[in-house]
């Protein structure tokens, strides 16, 4: 039996996927009660590694080491840091939260849930893996279960929407293919293994550096999605059903954002510190305005979340930009909270759209009188992803904007203007959906239901204690990734990169 | 290898008979069947017949992996770790066409001994070309699984389609193989003998000077050798004679004699062409930059191969045809390397091909069966009309195809691109990657035809027996089990990766 709990998060509901399978195809309640015992273990045992990890050291913990293909030196090999710790806690956290979300799917069950566990599954991989071909593997396993659960249990359009989401993240992973094989090729002995690649990290030139970071870069800012490779996910949002919504934007997105921090920065530093400003910087800023302005025009509630999305992954990339303490500290709490927030954001719109199914955001009006628990929720999640303080993501933000503020203070300015954009088309959607007058044809829609509330008040505890604790999420990460920033600032002064990238700074 | 053991390892006429056995039996089969079908009145028992046979040759030709390497009949075939790979391969491929015809309604209906005896002979001589060591022998060789092949295309009685395959397969073939043996008559001027290693050695022993001769020789033989592998621009008879053929013998052409041409090509071009210059990288002989011309055949086959593929709307034979070729493309990609990790990545990725692909073939005839249809819209909803396994299981030979992890396929394009980078050519890894996401385009369009639309009620119910399931079980288990445990497949094909040179 295997003893380490990343091991079984990964394998459980893979183990899962099967037995779902074997079950009887009519009897739905008891698939559905097979997948959410299948996800709650990996959730206990996320408390438990969140409760016994280090927070000291910048090592890798809950090491497993095993050779799978011994001669292509292939290796199972998983751990979490700082950075992944966050990953998993989230992932086990959304993971039967999205169980419960699917409660009411009754086409084809079975096979639902399947692929869903398959997905759990790949998406806990990619965030443990540390050999560079598992951690592809597991990347693209995600792709399947993602395009049939869009696909079959989609919207109107869902057939254009998975192909679409499918081979945009196809284009950028054979990208990451050729790049993973150049860095395994000019190791010797030949690697995959992510630590002994970012240890050898000196010896990459300057040109292949430049050149494995673009490829890899491209592969993950798909998957974040960074303008401008970011359409599918408008479309794979509004047509994929309200489960998947969550996984896609509370998790999915954070792959990329985890993948540049996990592959880029520490093994192609140099190529970090010449891309950041132009790639990471001015794009996350370009991210952030773009998807506000994108969201406030317009009309499918859930569209707008979506391009919401896009803008608040922008923080992450330009904290990650910024190489100072707070900014990439602020990165992760950011990409954590936006899990955290954009799950909540999902579930309450899959709540309305289940009861009036329409999210046409000028066809509600009044809800809260109508449904004013369920517009309470719709409040605190509104409230959290505009940045209010006192909730989580404002604690991100500000750290993102601290750190860039030391190196970009003009990309900042125009950083901390959009959250005016942002206060903009949240409040304004709110106003239009939930307050004003009531419309009539909605008067006996029924309030939000406990299951329905059940989903939520994990995310809104979450929300709440971060806005006011975030050293919860900040003690764990912290040491990771002051280690991680220092790895790449050392590798630029060592290149001597680092003043021409302080000049090109200073120069913009 | 060789030289260090006590047996004679260049045997002549007679004591070379030992070491054919398989070939032999497969020989003796054919005639049996001829006979047997004078009296025999239900031509099935002939099938069951031939697939035992097959099945004994395969164990014999297992047998022989531990026996050393010998060159049999006056250094004209080699029994050697590289042929029998192939050996083993297009008897796998025999076996599982066997297998289909047997549980094929085109074929049933037929009821003709004669087929399971031609098809025996087709892999007869598909093994003489993993073997062959001679121009003569090769070109010989080739000719037999033709002629039989073009007989196996044409087999579906009444049938207009089929008639027009085998007769363009004959057209095409008679070409191809006239201009292949006039190119071979030009090697013979130039090297003054039929043997590999006899031109291998002239050439290098010769001055560059007649390279351009040589340029054209080469030229000329590779148009008889990518016809058999269908690559670009030999490759215009696959789709016609996919679409006409009876579906185990498009598989059959599509796995076993794609295999036997690359079988051939490699052996022909890595012997007398080229040499191992020492870890594991080999070097040209003769002056011509062959591996240029096989980069360029490499990335126009994939990119043609898969721009005809997503043209092709209805039928899905067609559509496994152009795939087939887009895959010679990506195969050739490991001759370009030039190295003994781009040979391997070959050998796998043929052995995986054969998995994937007679069982996307598997399927089409699973739905031909029930439904007599072999369109794409025959395939509408399959998922959702009683067909979940057929459906599941053909998505995972197509997304195996595509070339995505967990399955068998991305292990061999991974080994592949992986012989590419190695070698630095960014480009040809690039053409390859770009390749394999304009070929999910096409695969995903079957797989959501399949899952994503729903049934109109006119396309039939799709029943899977028993005979049927077992293969399918069998290949679709292969192709998970090859996408997480490849590696004993990997070291077999690594040590078949090399040849025995006496």
């Amino acid at each position: 039996m295997p003893t380490n709990p990343l091991t079984w998060m990964i394998f459980l509901p893979l183990l899962g996927a099967a037995v779902i399978l074997c079950l009887p195809r009519d009897n739905h309640s008891l698939v559905k009660w097979t997948a959410l015992a299948f996800t709650i273990p990996a959730l206990l045992l996320a408390i438990a590694i969140y409760q016994g990890f280090d927070r000291t050291t910048a090592q890798m913990q809950y090491v497993t080491k095993i050779p799978w293909i011994p001669s292509f030196n292939i290796e199972y090999f998983v751990g979490i840091d700082g950075l992944s710790v966050t990953m998993v806690l989230l992932t086990a956290l959304i993971a039967p939260i999205c169980v419960l979300a699917s409660w009411e799917i009754d086409k084809a069950p079975k096979a639902y849930f399947a692929l869903f566990l398959v997905l759990i599954a790949a998406m806990m991989g990619v965030f443990c893996a540390l050999d560079f071909f598992l951690f592809f593997v597991f990347w693209e396993v995600m792709l399947l279960p993602m395009y049939f659960l869009i696909g079959i249990w989609g919207g109107p359009r869902r057939e254009y929407a998975a192909i679409k989401f499918f081979l945009y993240t196809m284009v950028g992973s054979v990208l990451m293919l050729i790049a993973m094989l150049a860095l395994y090729f000019h190791n010797d002995p030949h690697t995959f293994d992510l630590l002994k690649l970012a240890e050898a990290r000196s010896t990459y030139s300057s040109t292949f550096q430049s050149l494995a970071w673009l490829a890899l870069f491209v592969g993950f800012a798909i998957k974040i999605p960074a303008f401008p490779f970011h359409t599918w996910l408008p479309d794979a949002h509004v047509e994929a059903p309200t489960a998947i919504s969550v996984i896609l934007a509370g998790v999915l997105l954070k792959m990329g954002t985890y993948g540049i921090l996990r592959v880029n920065f520490p093994i192609l530093p140099e190529g970090t510190l010449r891309y950041a400003f132009w790639l990471l910087a001015a794009l996350g800023t370009w991210n952030i305005v773009y998807g506000a302005l994108c969201a406030m025009a317009q009309k499918d509630l859930k569209k707008l979340i979506a391009y919401s999305s896009i803008s608040h992954m922008g923080y992450v990339m330009f904290g990650m930009a910024s190489l100072t303490a707070e900014g990439i500290d602020g990165a992760v709490l950011q990409m954590f909270n936006h899990g955290t927030v954009t799950a909540m954001l999902f579930l309450l719109v899959g709540v309305i759209y289940d009861r009036a199914h329409h999210r046409n955001i000028d066809g509600f009006g009044g809800l809260a009188s109508i449904m004013p628990v369920y517009t309470a929720w719709v409040a605190l999640a509104f409230f959290a992803a505009m940045g209010l303080p006192g909730l989580s993501a404002f604690i991100s933000e500000v750290l993102v904007l601290l750190g860039g503020w030391r190196n970009y203070p003009g990309l900042t300015a125009v950083a901390a203007s959009a959250v005016v954009l942002t206060a903009g088309y949240m409040l304004w959607a709110m106003q239009r959906v939930y307050l004003g007058k009531p419309n009539e044809k909605y008067l006996s829609l029924p309030d939000i239901n406990r299951r329905e509330i059940a989903t939520l008040v994990p995310l809104g505890i979450i929300v709440i204690v971060l806005g006011v604790y975030p050293h919860a999420i900040l003690d764990l990460i912290d040491t990771s990734l002051q280690h991680l920033n220092g790895t790449v600032l050392a590798a630029g002064k060592a290149a001597g990169a680092v003043a021409s990238a302080a000049s090109g700074v200073a120069a913009h | 290898m060789g030289a260090a053991m006590a047996a004679p390892t260049h045997l002549g006429n007679l004591s070379s008979l030992g070491w054919l056995l398989p070939e032999i039996l497969l020989g003796l089969a054919v005639v049996a069947i001829f006979l047997l079908d004078l009296v025999v009145e239900e031509k099935e028992r002939l099938g069951d017949v031939a697939l035992g046979v097959m099945a004994i040759a395969i164990v014999l030709i297992t047998r022989l992996l531990w026996a050393g390497d010998r060159s049999l009949f006056e250094n004209s075939v080699v029994v050697d770790g590289f042929g029998l790979y192939f050996k083993l391969l297009v008897g796998l491929a025999a076996f599982g066409a066997i297998w289909m015809s047997l549980g094929s309604r085109e074929v049933r209906r037929t009821n003709q001994g004669e087929y399971w005896g031609i098809l025996l002979a087709s892999a007869l001589g598909m093994m003489f070309m993993g073997s062959a060591t001679n121009l003569l022998m090769a070109y010989l060789s080739l000719e037999f699984v033709s002629l039989t092949s073009y007989v196996l295309a044409g087999y579906k009685q009444g049938s207009r389609r089929a008639g027009e395959a085998s007769l363009k397969y004959l057209i095409y073939g008679g070409v191809a193989s006239g201009a292949m043996i006039y190119g071979m008559s030009w090697i013979y001027g130039l090297a003054g003998s039929l043997d590999f290693h006899a031109i291998h050695d002239a050439l290098a022993g010769s001055p560059s000077g007649a390279s351009l001769a040589l340029f054209v020789a080469l030229l000329l033989t590779l148009a008889g050798l990518g016809y058999k592998v269908a690559a670009f621009p030999f490759h215009a008879w696959a789709p016609d004679v996919y679409e006409g053929a009876p579906i185990p013998i498009s598989g059959f052409l599509a796995v076993g004699s794609k295999a036997a041409g690359f079988a051939l090509l490699i052996r022909f071009f890595f012997t007398a062409l080229a040499h191992d210059g020492g870890a594991g990288a080999y070097q040209l002989v003769g002056g011509v930059s062959w591996d240029q011309l096989m980069l360029a055949l490499s990335v126009l086959t994939m990119t043609f191969g898969n721009l005809a593929a997503l043209n092709q709307q209805s039928n899905l034979k067609r559509l496994l045809a152009y795939s087939s070729i887009a895959h010679a493309g990506y195969v050739l990609m490991g001759l370009v390397v030039l190295t003994t990790d781009g040979l391997r990545a070959m050998l796998f990725y043929l052995a995986v091909y054969y998995v994937m692909n007679l069982g996307a073939f598997l399927v089409v005839m699973l739905v031909a069966n029930s439904t007599g249809r072999e369109d794409l819209d025959g395939f509408r909803g399959l998922a959702w009309r009683g067909g979940a396994w057929p459906a599941a299981a053909m998505a995972v030979f197509l997304f195996s195809l595509t070339g995505l992890p967990p399955l068998a396929g991305f292990v061999g394009k991974f080994y592949l691109f992986a012989a590419v980078v190695e070698r630095k050519m960014y480009f040809l890894a690039l053409a390859g990657v770009v390749n394999s996401v304009l070929s999910l385009f096409y695969y995903a369009k079957v797989v959501r035809t399949m899952f994503l639309e729903q049934p109109t009620g006119g396309e039939g119910a799709v029943t899977v027996d028993v005979h049927n399931g077992i293969l399918l079980g069998v290949l679709v288990a292969a192709t998970l089990v090859l996408g997480v445990a490849w590696s004993p497949l990997m070291d077999f094909a690594d040590r078949s990766a090399r040849f025995f040179l006496g």
